[in-house]
Formats: structure tokens, C-alpha cells, sequence
């Protein structure tokens, strides 16, 4: 075995609560497919048989119901449960289920969606023997028009990579920087030359070495991967006491055994690689890697989709972008659409849904089970599951959620419709978010 | 008639002196018949009627698949009659061939033309129905006629020896095999890239930005990850160079020895080699294996067939992991601490020294040789695309040893100051010939050319059966995009594929005659280049 994966879908959603207080983020559906189903598709194309699923009660429930997904995921997927008020970082819940982790190990997150050929990644993992290995993409800012609550102002990511991209040499988040950037003599002398860009999305899609998740056994104090072992593992990588030699005390500890072995074979390795006339730099006299043991890659996306929903915003360019990914019908065959409507080809419309006459669809996403009566006008809209629509309506931009009604004849441009919600007859609201009173208290 | 009559007797001559040479008794009687039978029977007469005996001969010792092979080589080899002796058996038959035209030109007039053109009719005949009847057996016998058009001199010798796929990617034939196997095998297919020189079309060329990996699925199933690891290293040239690709593939199958666990109802030995057979395939798709791999593989293979079946699966695989430790010990380390014992016999204080590229053994001469106290310095010539003189020369300056740094265009500016070259080898061959980084021959050739002695150090376990005496016939080619340079921000042959005209070529290695190695360094100690095939011999005897 050489990966396992692990998927976590135990998030909240933190920075969408409007969408995700009564669906939790796994199961918002993306072009009529819950969320969680696009990092399992990146998996099993991949050729994964078997992943690790850490979420919480409510979604591991919804998973074994939901049909779709049992239909179109052939892997295995192994559910570990944890509480939901747990509060568990990411790095927690690896150390919660470390017994489960035999061999090096990939870490997906729920929300990603992406068509990146995970070779790449890997390969850098697999050739340069590197500790960890993470994906970056490009960031695509979005211009449309979309709901949002409050002015949501991205903390910037500043990442440090060597002159050929593919090392990691510098990463911290502007919000961890007092005054300015701080960058390591010793950083500076061994990679002389350090391109840092602010503009890139971090895939959250780590490949780590089994050692690291015995390190994080050892350090109860790191709780989350992005926040704190990845900045840690990178600076680690050119500090004297690197973490491999705390590795090695451990693996001393627990395979007294195999020590031998081991020691003959990392001598070969050893022997191999000063036979080798290979460096990965030039210009100074160190040798490959200037000796370090651990190593950081990452693989910058250039081009193709990489999104991962975690605010209302990509939430809405994921539903745009995420159906084109995929080669499926858009018009569910379950659909019953009246054949005096319109409905545009970068619509998509789900199962068992009910489209009346004289209706206006154009690059929609209609969630399952959705009646849209007569008249109704839908533009670059959201539609969940079983929304009612009543006549005369006119949606534009706008995100309805689950169960919603909305009255005839309304009006709704750029707003967020809460789950359940019902907007009366005749009503006009522009940029707004209507959700139960219970969720005004959020904070 | 005296014209006629001489030229009968030089054409006598020229039967004699091709029996003769050919040392057939067969064709002695042959002759004594044509003698006896006098002037009817024409040149080609006289050759088909020896070739025919020759064929029924060998015919009754082999299958079908010769005869049909030879009947449609005498078919081909009749009606050039001149010019097929020259090329079947140029050495042999060169100097007969030059007298055999001279005399068959005047020949014909001497025969009835009647029984030449009857002759020739059914020459004719019996070529189309060879031709149809090979049109109709296309199919299931592709290996026969591409062998055959390979091979033609082959015919003499019983046994064609296959020619390795790799040196045949132009003919569709092999290639069609080769996917076959591959796909039996689970390991998926690498294409080439980009524009070959059609002088090199037979061999692959790969990209490194399209890595085997593409195409098996991420947690490696049918692979062992040490092996994809070790197939994704070579590809991308982290492990380079002779010595360290072998030690790292028995460090790879050291892994997979230890992962391995017998199946029920098999055996250990066989089991386990035809485990590896898939392995090495995939290394052979990453990169083509070297001639140390090739004998680390057959040792490992041999080892492995001889484990005794009662043995045990833990025993079993203990014997073997020591076996492959010692093997590198003896082969690499201590073959390196012995090459340098006499190679620092021939470093005197004062010396000058010449490498070449990066070589692990030369390097460790030279250090060892630092370190004895040896005074000398070294002027070391690199070479693009690969520049792995400047690793060379990182190692030496670490250790504290002079260096100078040239490119080979300046060898024979240097070399006037040079007393000795150092090369290491990839490969030695059966017939003497150094097989190593290219450009090695050219400092080779300009070395001799002002009597510089040239010193190939090569540890034993390299030397291989192989015989090649030119640089086309097998090498590796490297991704061509190597060659393309960015200087102050243009690359201006950044779409060298559009230019119908422009192929880039990056040759990985070629080969140097023994006339320009003076000495060739092994752990059995220092011999001369010819003496390669005794070595082999005797490593055979000992196995």
C-alpha cells in the first residue's frame, strides 16, 4: 500500500453559515451533487479503492441514504465518526484515527473541487522522498455579482517557492505577521533566489509521510494542518534540529527490530545517492538538497479549475464552473419540463423536477424536486432541493436553499434565501439574506 | 575463343576460390559436376544449385520456418546475381564477387539463349508464387520476414539472435509485441515524443514532462511503490549515472523482497521472478536499463531460481537480502576500494589529469588518491545539456583537489598540459569497445591524438556480452527539450516542433575503439581493452 486517503468532512462551513446552518457543508449540493462527492471523484479517478471519511453523525447518515452517491462512488469508503461540538481541528482528527493509518497518507478536504491530475502532486512526494507535498492553484477572482452578508476581506497567504517552483521555502498568513515578512539567513543562502506570491489558493490536498502523523501524536498542541503543521514543516525544513531526528528517536523506540534492516537499507539509499550525479541546485558547494532530510513541495496549478467552497462566493462560481467538469445530462431524465419553457444550456435541471410553462431558465442550477411554476423567469440563479416556485416570479442571482417558497409574483435579485424560508407574494428584495430568525443570533 | 576460354578459367577460379573460401565440400562436387558438365550452366546456375543443396541440408536440421525463409532469399539472391553475392557475405565472397561480375558479363554470350531465358522464366515463376504465398502468411508470420530483412547474413548461422526491442521502434511489428506484452503485464505504454533524426528513429525518445505515472493509478497497486518511486527517480534523472541506478535498484528490490509474501499453492522461486518480470519492464519503460542493471537483474534472478524449495519463506528471504548486500559490497565498494588501489599507482606528484563529465569511480580514485598524498591536479571537462562536470568538480574542490573547468570544445587546448585521462564507462562490450557518456570518444580520439594515455576505470560487473562497433546501433536518446536554452528572457526554440526542418537530437551515450584506450582498470586488475572477453569468459566459468 503505498496512500491512503483521508477526507475531511467534518468542517462547519465556518465562513457560509447562512448556507450551512441546516445542510451541513458535505452535503450542499454543487450542480445537483452533494459537495462531498467531487473530492470522492477526484479520488476514485485517480485510482484510489479505499478512503478514510471523517465527518460528523449527521452527514455519515445522510451518506449511507443517499443513493446517488452509493450509486456513483465504487470505493470504499470507511466512515469514522466525531463529534460535532467536539471542536476538532484537522490535525485532531488525523491523531484520532492514527491507528487506522498504516502508510503515507493523502489528506483531501471536503470542499474541494478540482480536475488536477493528482500524478503531479504525487510524483513530486514519490521522486524527491519529500515529507509533505501540496497542491496550489491559481487563484480566479470572481466578478459577478453575488450575495455576501458582510465585506469578507481574505486574509493573504504569502508562499515562498524556489526558482523552479516546486519547493516550498516560505509560507505564513498575513495574519500571523506583525509588521513585515521575515525571511531566514539560512533560507536566503542556501535558495538565493525565492519567488513569494500572495495570489494562490491553497487546494488544502496534503500528501504526508507516516512519520508526520506520529510527530502530531507526540505533539498534542497542533490542531490544524493548514494553520499550524504546514508552516511548522516548512520552516522546519532548514532549522539544525529537524524533526527527522525526533522521528528517528521514535522509530528507534517502536521497532527495536527492524533497526538492522532499516540501517542496511538506508546505507544503500545512502551510497545511491552520493553515486549519483544528480543535484537539485547549483552554484554553491552543498550537495543535493543541501543535505536536508525533510522536505516541503507544493505543485502550482496553472491552468484548469481549482475551487474550493468555503464562502458564499465560490460557493456560487463552484455551481457555475463545477457542472462543466463533469459530463452528465443537464436535464435530469426525471425532470418533467413543459415544453413552452425556455431553459437555457448551461442550466441544470435535477430529478423529479417540475418546470411549467412559460418559464425562463438560463444558467441555473434547479436542485431535485423543485416545482417552478408558470411565468417565472430564472437567471444565474441557485435553486436547491424541493423549493417551490409560484407564478410570475422573477430570481436573479440569487441563492434559495432547501425548502424554501417563494410567492407569486416576487421579485428577488442577489439575495440568500435561508432553508425553509418563505417569501411572501409580491415581495421585491434586492441584496438581501432572508434566514430564520434562530440564525440572526450567529455570529 | 581464348577470350572465352580465359574467361572460363577465371570463372573456374573465382567458383574455387568462393568454395574455398566457403570450406563446403558440397560445392567441391558441385564444381566437379559444373566442370564435367561444361558451359552450359551460367554463374547464377552454378550459385542457385549450391544454395539449393546447402538449403536441402539445413532444411532437413531445421522447421519449415528457414526453408521458407531460404528458398525466398535464393529467389531474391538469383536475378542481382552480382550484386547479392557482394551483400550476403561481403567478406567472404568480396573477392570472388569482383571477379564474378567481370566474368559473367562475358558469360551469357557463351549459352544458348534459350535455355538463359527459360531459365529465367522459371526463376520468375517461382518468385511469384513465394511472394503470394508470403502475402498470404503476412499475418502470423510478421516475426519471420522482419528478422529475415534484418538478418540476412544470418542465414548462414542457424541460430538469429532477436534483436531487443528497444533498438527496433521503427517497425510496427516489434512495437505491436511490445505493447502486448506490456499489456499483459498491467504496465502501460510510454510514447515517444517529438521529431526523431532518422538516424535514430529506431530508438525512443521520451518527454519528461509526460512521466509513466500518468497512467498508473495513484496508490500503486500492480507496481510496488519502492519500484514506482525508483522508475520516477530515473525518469527525471535524480539517480544518474551507473553505479548509483543499480544500487538503488537493489535497494528497490531489496524493499520488494521483504514486502513479499509467497502466494498459496507457489513457490518461492518461481513466484518470485515472475514478480519482477513486470517491474523491470516498467523501469525499462522509465529509462532504459543500463548494462550493470541488466547483470544486477540476471544475478538477482539467479539467486532467486536457486533457492531450494524446502526453504523456508522467512529464510529464504533472509538469504536473499544478504545476498544483494553482498553483492554491492563486492561489486561496487570493494571493486571501487580495489580500482583505486591501482589506479593510484599510476597518479605520480606532478600529474595532470583529464575527466570527463561526472563519474562516481573516478572521482573516488582521485580523492582516494588526494588523500595518499598524491600531488596532481585536475582539468575537468564538461559537456552540455547534462553539465554534470560542475557536480565533479563541486566533489573535487570539497575535497581540496585543484580543478580546472572546461568545456569540450576546449579539449585540445588543454591538452597539451595533460598527462593522463581518466574515464569512467557505462559499459564495456565483448568486443573491446568502451561504452560511456557522450563525447568520451572525442576526448578519447584528440587524447591519442597527442599521445596522451587514456585510462578507462570500469568495475567488473559492468562488461557485457554485447558487441557494437558504432554509436547508432543502440543508445538511449534523452528528451530533446534539454537542448533548449532561455537567455535573457527569449527561448528561441521554444516551438522547435513547428520547424518541419529541425530535429533535435540529445544522445545519451556512445562508444570508444579499444585503439584509443590505453588501459582499462578493473578489480582483477589492469588490462588491456581486448582482454574484455576473457574476463567475461571467465566469470561465466566461475558461474
Amino acid at each position: 500500500m503505498e496512500l491512503q486517503a483521508v477526507l475531511m468532512a467534518a468542517g462547519g462551513g465556518s465562513r457560509m453559515m447562512d448556507l450551512t446552518y441546516n445542510t451541513p457543508k458535505p452535503l450542499l449540493p454543487v450542480g445537483n451533487r452533494p459537495l462531498i462527492w467531487y473530492p470522492l471523484n477526484l479520488l476514485e479517478r485517480a485510482g484510489f479503492e479505499e478512503v478514510i471519511v471523517i465527518t460528523t453523525k449527521e452527514v455519515q447518515k445522510a451518506l449511507s441514504t443517499d443513493q446517488r452517491l452509493k450509486l456513483d462512488v465504487k470505493m470504499k469508503l470507511n466512515v469514522e465518526c466525531i463529534q460535532e461540538d467536539a471542536d476538532m481541528g484537522t490535525a485532531d482528527a488525523l491523531r484520532h484515527i492514527q491507528q487506522k493509518l498504516k502508510t503515507d497518507i493523502l489528506v483531501v478536504s471536503c470542499d474541494l473541487i478540482t480536475d488536477v491530475a493528482l500524478h503531479e502532486v504525487v510524483d513530486l512526494f514519490r521522486a524527491h522522498n519529500a515529507t509533505l507535498s501540496m497542491l496550489m492553484s491559481k487563484c480566479t477572482s470572481s466578478r459577478r455579482r453575488v450575495p455576501v452578508k458582510k465585506a469578507e476581506r481574505e486574509q493573504r497567504d504569502f508562499v515562498g517557492v524556489d526558482s523552479a517552483g516546486k519547493r516550498l521555502l516560505f509560507m505564513a498568513n498575513e495574519a500571523d505577521l506583525d509588521e513585515g515578512l521575515i525571511i531566514k539567513k539560512s533560507v536566503m543562502r542556501k535558495h538565493p533566489r525565492m519567488h513569494i506570491r500572495t495570489g494562490l489558493l491553497d487546494a488544502h490536498l496534503y500528501c504526508l509521510k507516516r512519520s508526520v502523523v506520529d510527530f502530531l501524536v507526540e505533539n498534542k498542541s497542533i490542531s490544524s494542518l493548514r494553520g499550524e503543521l504546514v508552516p511548522f514543516l516548512v520552516r522546519k525544513q532548514f532549522s539544525k534540529t529537524s524533526i527527522s531526528r525526533r522521528e528517528e528517536d521514535h522509530s528507534d523506540q517502536s521497532q527495536k527490530r527492524k533497526d538492522a534492516t532499516a540501517a542496511l537499507d538506508e546505507a544503500l539509499l545512502q551510497l545511491a545517492s552520493e553515486r549519483s550525479c544528480w543535484n537539485d541546485h547549483s552554484g554553491d558547494m552543498s550537495e543535493a538538497y543541501h543535505g536536508g532530510r525533510l522536505r516541503c513541495y507544493a505543485h502550482i496549478m496553472q491552468e484548469g479549475t481549482c475551487y474550493r467552497v468555503n464562502t458564499l462566493t465560490s460557493y456560487v462560481e463552484a455551481n457555475r464552473v463545477a457542472p462543466k467538469l463533469f459530463e452528465e445530462a443537464a436535464v435530469h431524465p426525471s425532470a418533467v419540463i413543459s415544453e413552452r419553457s425556455q431553459v437555457g444550456g448551461d442550466s441544470i435541471i435535477g430529478a423529479s423536477c417540475h418546470i411549467a410553462d412559460k418559464t425562463s431558465i438560463k444558467r441555473s442550477t434547479i436542485g431535485a424536486s423543485t416545482i417552478v411554476k408558470e411565468k417565472v423567469k430564472i437567471t444565474n440563479s441557485i435553486i436547491m432541493n424541493s423549493v417551490t416556485i409560484e407564478e410570475g416570479c422573477n430570481i436573479q442571482g440569487s441563492v434559495i436553499c432547501n425548502n424554501a417558497v417563494i410567492g407569486r409574483g416576487a421579485d428577488i435579485k442577489y439575495c440568500l434565501v435561508g432553508s425553509g424560508q418563505r417569501i411572501e407574494a409580491e415581495a421585491e428584495r434586492t441584496n438581501d439574506v432572508i434566514v430564520g430568525s434562530d440564525q440572526l443570533m450567529e455570529i | 575463343m581464348a577470350d572465352s576460354e580465359g574467361n572460363e578459367r577465371s570463372k573456374q577460379t573465382a567458383i574455387i576460390n568462393h568454395a574455398a573460401d566457403e570450406g563446403d565440400e558440397k560445392s567441391l562436387a558441385e564444381i566437379q559436376k559444373a566442370k564435367n558438365e561444361g558451359k552450359e550452366l551460367t554463374k547464377e546456375e552454378k550459385l542457385r544449385l549450391r544454395k539449393e543443396k546447402k538449403q536441402q541440408k539445413k532444411g532437413k536440421k531445421d522447421d519449415k520456418g528457414p526453408t521458407e525463409k531460404a528458398p525466398v532469399k535464393e529467389k531474391t539472391a538469383n536475378p542481382p546475381a552480382s550484386s547479392q553475392p557482394v551483400t550476403q557475405n561481403a567478406a567472404q565472397k568480396a573477392p570472388s564477387a569482383v571477379s564474378v561480375p567481370v566474368s559473367e558479363s562475358t558469360a551469357p554470350t557463351d549459352k544458348s539463349a534459350k535455355s538463359k531465358a527459360e531459365l529465367k522464366a522459371e526463376r520468375r515463376a517461382r518468385q511469384e508464387a513465394e511472394r503470394a504465398s508470403k502475402q498470404a502468411k503476412k499475418e502470423p508470420g510478421s516475426q519471420a520476414p522482419s528478422s529475415k530483412s534484418k538478418a540476412p547474413p544470418s542465414e548462414l548461422q542457424p541460430a538469429v539472435k532477436r534483436l531487443p526491442e528497444h533498438i527496433q521502434v521503427d517497425d510496427p511489428a516489434v512495437v505491436r509485441k511490445l505493447a502486448k506484452k506490456l499489456e499483459r503485464q498491467q504496465i502501460p505504454l510510454r510514447s515517444d515524443y517529438g521529431y526523431k533524426v532518422s538516424l535514430f528513429s529506431h530508438l525512443h525518445q521520451y518527454s519528461r514532462k509526460a512521466p509513466l505515472t500518468q497512467q498508473i493509478s495513484i496508490p500503486a497497486t500492480v507496481i510496488h511503490p519502492s519500484i514506482v518511486r525508483l522508475g520516477l527517480q530515473y525518469s527525471q534523472g535524480i539517480v544518474a549515472g551507473s553505479n548509483a541506478r543499480s544500487v538503488a535498484l537493489l535497494h528497490a528490490f531489496k524493499q520488494v523482497i521483504q514486502d513479499y509474501s509467497t502466494p498459496p499453492n507457489e513457490e518461492l522461486a518461481r513466484d518470485l521472478v515472475n514478480k519482477l518480470k513486470p517491474y523491470i519492464s516498467f523501469l525499462n519503460q522509465c529509462r532504459p536499463l543500463s548494462a550493470s542493471m541488466g547483470n544486477a537483474i540476471k544475478y538477482i534472478k539467479k539467486e532467486i531460481s536457486n533457492i531450494p524449495s524446502q526453504c523456508k519463506e522467512e529464510e529464504a528471504k533472509k538469504k536473499l537480502l544478504s545476498c544483494v548486500d553482498s553483492y554491492v559490497n563486492e561489486k561496487i565498494t570493494l571493486a571501487a576500494k580495489g580500482i583505486s588501489k591501482y589506479a593510484i599507482d599510476k597518479i605520480s606528484d606532478g600529474d595532470v589529469i583529464l575527466v570527463y563529465g561526472c563519474s562516481s569511480l573516478v572521482n573516488h580514485i582521485l580523492c582516494e588518491a588526494f588523500e595518499k598524498q598524491r600531488k596532481f591536479r585536475v582539468i575537468v571537462v564538461d559537456s552540455r545539456p547534462r553539465l554534470e562536470g560542475r557536480e565533479a568538480l563541486r566533489r573535487l574542490v570539497n575535497r581540496g583537489i585543484r580543478c580546472t573547468y572546461v568545456l569540450i570544445s576546449a579539449v585540445s587546448y588543454v591538452l597539451p598540459e595533460v598527462s593522463k585521462v581518466f574515464l569512467g564507462a557505462h559499459a564495456l562490450l565483448a568486443n573491446g569497445y568502451v561504452m560511456s557518456r557522450v563525447g568520451t570518444s572525442q576526448i578519447a580520439l584528440v587524447a591519442k591524438a597527442y599521445n596522451v594515455p587514456v585510462l578507462v576505470c570500469c568495475e567488473t560487473y559492468k562488461f557485457c556480452e554485447r558487441v557494437q562497433t558504432d554509436s547508432f546501433v543502440s543508445n538511449e536518446l534523452d528528451d530533446p527539450d534539454d537542448l533548449i536554452v532561455t537567455r535573457k528572457g527569449k527561448t528561441h526554440l521554444a516551438d522547435w516542433q513547428s520547424e518541419t526542418s529541425l530535429g533535435l537530437l540529445n544522445l545519451v551515450y556512445d562508444v570508444t575503439p579499444p585503439d584509443f584506450v590505453d588501459l582499462v582498470i578493473t578489480e582483477l586488475g589492469m588490462i588491456p581493452c581486448t582482454s574484455v572477453p576473457v574476463v567475461l569468459r571467465v566469470k561465466n566459468v566461475d558461474q
